[in-house]
């Protein structure tokens, strides 16, 4: 079960509302590698990890990646926050707003809605594991390249701080695979009475 | 303290939690990360009480006070509006 505490993992205050930025802010919300993916990855493929110390990294990652769909929304909440229609059309934002209004729909920027089919949950331990350490870097990447088009420092400071934390994501999984390559690679014997 | 400071403070302290815990699961015997936990812990444990004290329930499951007559849950600002927050522009690692 989850227990909901009444604040951000950090703290988000944009002071100026930016049609353009809400418009490709979704895409870690709901896009390919963004944070909802990442969070049914995580809490799809917990179930057949193997060790203890494997299954709390997807565990507790994923109990992360939550906090993050939580920032993501929040951003691109407040970006909506007291636009003109002149902002809403000239940027793009209209064709969001003719379907959702400033509702947050879970969806990549191009307008694409969210798909379990941007994410695997393979069943072997060792495969998840690469496709969790390729998701943390996939997700750095659309970070970067967000921050790339971002002047608002409002908005600049969560987006790093993302960025960040999928580094340390990335080599959590790295040092579980390690954990898991060893225990799959140690002699075990297989006791095949039933209890 | 002002809000925001006890706020942003607090956010620190459950950040370093939440970093450590990560770490402590693939590293479950270091000896030096559990004592930086537990003190980590136990500063956000006090900072926490101080915010709620002051400023309502930051979690619906064990925040309730006794001596409130109404349900004070859904007082004060969510976090994800404006108002909530402050600003951290400049202020993160970079």
């Amino acid at each position: 079960m989850w227990i909901y505490e009444k604040k951000l993992e950090f703290p988000i205050h944009i002071k100026n509302p930016d049609a353009r930025l809400a418009k490709i802010m979704i895409e870690q919300y709901g896009g390919g590698d963004g944070e909802i993916g990442a969070v049914l990855r995580y809490l799809s493929q917990k179930f057949t990890m193997v060790t203890p110390q494997a299954q709390a990294a997807l565990n507790d990652i994923a109990t992360e990646e939550l906090a993050h769909v939580e920032m993501m929304g929040t951003i691109v909440h407040q970006l909506t926050q007291g636009l003109t229609k002149e902002q809403l059309i000239q940027s793009g934002l209209d064709t969001y707003y003719v379907n959702h209004g400033f509702g947050l729909f879970p969806s990549a920027a191009s307008g694409v809605p969210f798909s379990a089919s941007v994410l695997q949950s393979k069943g072997d331990p060792v495969t998840d594991l690469y496709e969790d350490m390729a998701a943390e870097q996939k997700a750095r990447s659309t970070y970067e390249y967000l921050i790339d088009l971002t002047d608002d420092p409002d908005v600049l400071a969560p987006l790093r701080f993302l960025r960040e934390r999928e580094i340390v994501h990335f080599q959590r999984f790295g040092e579980a695979l390690d954990i898991v390559r060893h225990h799959l690679n140690s002699k075990h014997y297989f006791d095949f009475r039933k209890s | 303290m002002t809000r925001d400071e006890l706020l942003q403070k607090l956010t620190e302290m459950d950040f370093m939690a939440v970093d450590l815990a990560l770490y402590l699961d693939t590293h479950p015997e270091d000896a030096e990360a559990i004592a930086a936990y537990r003190q980590v812990i136990a500063a956000a444990d006090t900072l926490r009480l101080k915010y709620e004290e002051s400023y309502g329930p930051l979690c619906s499951f064990r925040s309730d006070n006794a001596s409130d007559k109404t349900w004070q849950w859904i007082d004060a600002p969510w976090p994800w509006q404006k108002d909530f927050n402050p600003s951290m522009a400049g202020k993160e690692c970079v």
